[in-house]
């Protein structure tokens, strides 16, 4: 019969529509500045700077060692080395930023940079609201705004800040342990060496 | 699928006079490619697609490659070195290379399902002997993509049914996948601070150019 | 013409003085070509229209000048370029990795396919072996978007034909759940950025595959349904049956790939002839179309998308526990050595493939992408020579293109 697939057609749409008062799981969307979905845990938008403690400044794990400004394809993030060192997460000193600039004009949230970087410094933010009335200076982010503690990357990333921090002390304690050895062995040379001048035939001195 | 030797050698029985050479390939992909030359492109084309073993029957891809003028650094040995046995010095050769353009064809076959067969042509420089013969005529979905080529690199492909420029806009004057391209200085300010950004933001707007 | 001198273009020398209008400006968008017969007489006028590139129909910026008498086309050529950014330049500027975020904005939605077959081709030049459970987890990420990419088309099919709003809606209602698991899984909703040479970037919990498996279940179901809305819709039917033929020998010659080229006949699917990743473990069947026509088209994606979930449903209960990345690879410093590969999939849109020339340097020396959405047009005028205006619209969607990888 001609008409046959239309009324089918009608029958489905109906059914859809009448659905969507019944059953809350056909009603797909919702009403975005009041309601909103609640973010993904892997959600990814722009890069944040992680720092540890309580002063941006100080606790700032970034050392400026510009790894993110080469692999960043669309070139959004700008380094100015400090000559100021602080010791990094291993106790080693290293240089800061000075200047540490990202574009969220240019960026284009690929995440390249937080997985080049040594350090665990830099981050992916899951803040999306970020329109601006000027379109060049309010999207130039710099050190102070990316800056964002390390609960912060908790609360946004649970599993991953987790997973993070346990490598993190695990190479801190290895380095430790490794430190400590040296400095025994250091110390037995020295002790060594101190007995062998004294006698009067020389004995080798123990390898560290 | 034959050896790349073996199609080799029916080519050759089969287009008398066809320049053939062999284009081997270090990568751990082994997909070897087949040099022709410009006379016999099109028979050797033809024998590709109706012959009844190879039956190459369709034209994935097709591209271009510039290469520049270069000194090729050849390491040569004149025996074998066999886990260092036999002990060699390697002598490396440097050869002037001449620039020139290049169409790449990657053929395969939908009737016998197999390929790929790797085409190359080359043109004799890269300013003004950049003619090629079009395989478009044997495969018609060379037709876009020998355009593109032609757009974008420069090579004219005689024999092609409808040469334009496809991705570019006509009374465009250069070819900008070629490696010795220089972009057009219309540069726009942008507040990134780069450095090679920041120089250009100086030279054309001095006033606003921020540390 | 060949000849590209500068003093061709430009403005002549008279206009010096007032400021020269844009070119075009203030012409109207067609002409009135006369047509004449064999004899000499006049036998009406032929108009030539430019459809595009601001036209709701051809899904982004692309014209076809068209060649009309009366309502029928005489002559189409597609005019390309207006999304064109270089992007083989300018991959060939960066590094190998730092190209794959951008092979996500080839075709924006099919992104994972992208990735893959980019990766695909890296892994080729530099002889890098994905483990397994990586490429279980790319077969289904690939699944994934080809549910996507063949539901939108069909919504966006019956949008061109006039049937607005409701199967598009429909269409995008799913999308969103597939989104929703690939935001989950990568991070983003289009742009994943997934795939790595020798793996994946994250891995997969139990919890999303069981989410997944949610939504493959209720696929099915969607299918049914949505086969029901249009399958034998009688408007559907004569609007689409018998417009935009295409032969099995014109399709082969002029290198069609894809959903078209199968639609007409043709049993070639990358998927069963490389059997690149590990398709060859899976059960499924290549559907095939008899006539090469729009309706054929549409069949042969509703078809695939049931396919698809048959290899969905193998995957997700199959898939093993282990490392998704291959130990060899590494993230900074990779340069493979000296020398070249191509490597090709089946993407949604037909045969994707990455020519990839590497002179030992971090950069790529050669970056080709082949687009199927562009090479598929080929045959775009030979398809539309005789039908009506109205056909040329439902034509041009049943090619499928996405303006991101034509233009490139």
């Amino acid at each position: 019969m001609l008409g046959e697939g239309i009324i089918k057609g009608m029958v489905e749409t109906a059914k859809n529509f009448v659905g969507s008062y019944h059953d809350p799981k056909r009603l797909t969307t919702v009403e975005y500045p009041e309601n909103k979905i609640p973010a993904k845990e892997n959600a990814r938008n722009f890069p944040f700077l992680v720092f540890d403690g309580v002063d941006a400044d100080k606790g700032l794990r970034c050392v400026a060692c510009q790894i993110c400004e080469k692999e960043c394809p669309p070139k959004c993030i700008y380094i100015i080395k400090d000559t100021v060192k602080k010791p990094d997460y291993m106790g080693k000193m290293q240089i800061q930023p000075k200047i540490f600039d990202i574009d969220i004009s240019v960026c284009m949230s690929c995440q390249i940079c937080v997985e080049v970087c040594p350090f665990e410094a830099i981050k992916m933010d899951t803040q999306f609201e970020l329109s601006t009335t000027d379109r060049f200076e309010n999207l130039l982010l710099n050190k102070r705004e990316l800056a964002k503690p390390n609960e912060y990357y908790h609360k946004i990333h649970p599993t991953e800040a987790t997973e993070v921090d346990e490598r993190l002390a695990a190479e801190k304690a290895k380095a430790e342990a490794k430190a400590k050895a040296d400095a025994e062995a250091k110390a037995k040379a020295t002790v060594a060496a101190a007995a062998a001048k004294a006698a009067p035939t020389p004995v080798p001195a123990p390898a560290k | 699928m034959e050896t790349l030797d073996q199609i080799k050698d029916r080519i050759e029985a089969a287009v008398p006079g066809a320049r053939l050479e062999i284009i081997p390939n270090d990568s751990p992909a082994n997909q070897p490619s087949l040099l022709i030359d410009h006379e016999h492109a099109v028979a050797v084309a033809k024998f590709l697609r109706d012959d009844s073993q190879l039956q190459f029957d369709y034209a994935s891809n097709v591209t271009g490659v510039d290469w520049l003028d270069a000194v090729l650094k050849e390491k040569v040995k004149v025996k074998q070195v066999v886990e260092g046995v036999e002990k060699e010095v390697e002598e490396v050769i440097e050869k002037k290379r001449a620039g020139y353009l290049e169409a790449v064809y990657h053929l395969y076959s939908m009737e016998l399902k197999h390929g790929p067969f790797i085409l190359r042509l080359r043109t004799e420089n890269r300013t003004d002997k950049v003619h090629l013969p079009s395989l478009t005529p044997i495969w018609r979905g060379a037709e876009f993509q020998e355009r593109e080529i032609y757009d974008l690199y420069g090579i004219i492909f005689d024999g092609h049914p409808d040469l334009r420029r496809l991705l570019m806009w006509e009374g465009f004057v250069d070819h900008p996948m070629r490696k010795d391209y220089v972009e057009p200085d219309d540069f726009e300010y942008e507040p990134t601070p780069h450095d090679e950004v920041l120089e250009r933001a100086k030279e054309h707007y001095p006033a606003e150019a921020k540390p | 013409m060949i000849s590209d001198a500068p003093g061709q273009m430009g403005m002549t020398s008279e206009s010096a003085s007032q400021v020269p209008l844009p070119e075009g400006a203030g012409q109207s968008n067609y002409t009135v070509i006369p047509k004449t017969s064999a004899e000499g007489t006049s036998e009406g006028e032929l108009l030539e229209v430019a459809m595009g590139p601001q036209h709701p129909s051809t899904h982004g910026v692309f014209r076809m000048d068209v060649v009309l008498d009366g309502e029928h086309v005489v002559k189409l050529k597609p005019v390309f370029g207006y999304l064109h950014r270089n992007h083989e330049q300018i991959a060939e500027s960066t590094t190998y990795l730092g190209s794959m975020p951008y092979t996500d904005r080839l075709d924006y939605l099919c992104s994972m396919t992208n990735n893959w077959a980019y990766a695909l081709s890296v892994e080729k030049l530099a002889g890098l072996q994905p483990p397994e459970r990586a490429e279980y987890i790319r077969i289904i990420t690939a699944e994934l978007t080809r549910l996507v990419n063949h539901t939108c088309l069909v919504g966006f099919l019956l949008q061109d034909m006039g049937a607005l709003g409701t199967p598009l809606m429909y269409a995008f209602r799913e999308r969103e759940l597939i989104l929703d698991l690939f935001e989950a899984l990568s991070g983003s909703r289009m742009m994943y950025n997934y795939m790595r040479f020798g793996g994946c970037r994250v891995d997969l919990s139990a919890d999303w595959i069981e989410q997944a498996k949610q939504v493959v279940d209720g696929y099915s179901r969607f299918l049914d349904e949505f086969e029901k809305l249009l399958t034998e819709n009688e408007i559907l039917v004569s609007r689409t049956q018998g417009v935009g033929v295409l032969t099995v020998k014109l399709a082969i010659n002029a290198s069609i790939t894809g959903p078209m080229l199968r639609a007409s006949g043709v049993n070639y699917d990358i998927r069963k002839v490389d059997k690149y990743g590990i398709y060859d473990r899976f059960d499924f069947r290549i559907p095939l179309g008899d006539h090469g026509d729009v309706y054929d088209r549409y069949m042969i994606r509703v078809l695939e998308m049931r396919e698809s979930v048959k290899i969905l449903n193998q995957a997700l209960r199959d898939i093993p526990a282990g490392p998704i990345m291959d130990p060899k690879a590494k993230i900074r410093g990779f340069r493979p050595k000296a020398g070249e590969a191509y490597g090709r999939i089946e993407g949604p849109k037909g045969e994707l493939g990455f020519y990839l020339i590497s002179d030992g340097s971090p950069n790529p020396y050669r970056y080709r992408v082949r687009p199927p959405s562009l090479i598929n047009l080929t045959v775009l005028e030979d398809m539309c020579l005789g039908e009506t205006v109205a056909d040329v619209v439902i034509i041009l969607g049943s090619v499928d293109i996405v303006l991101g990888e034509v233009d490139r």
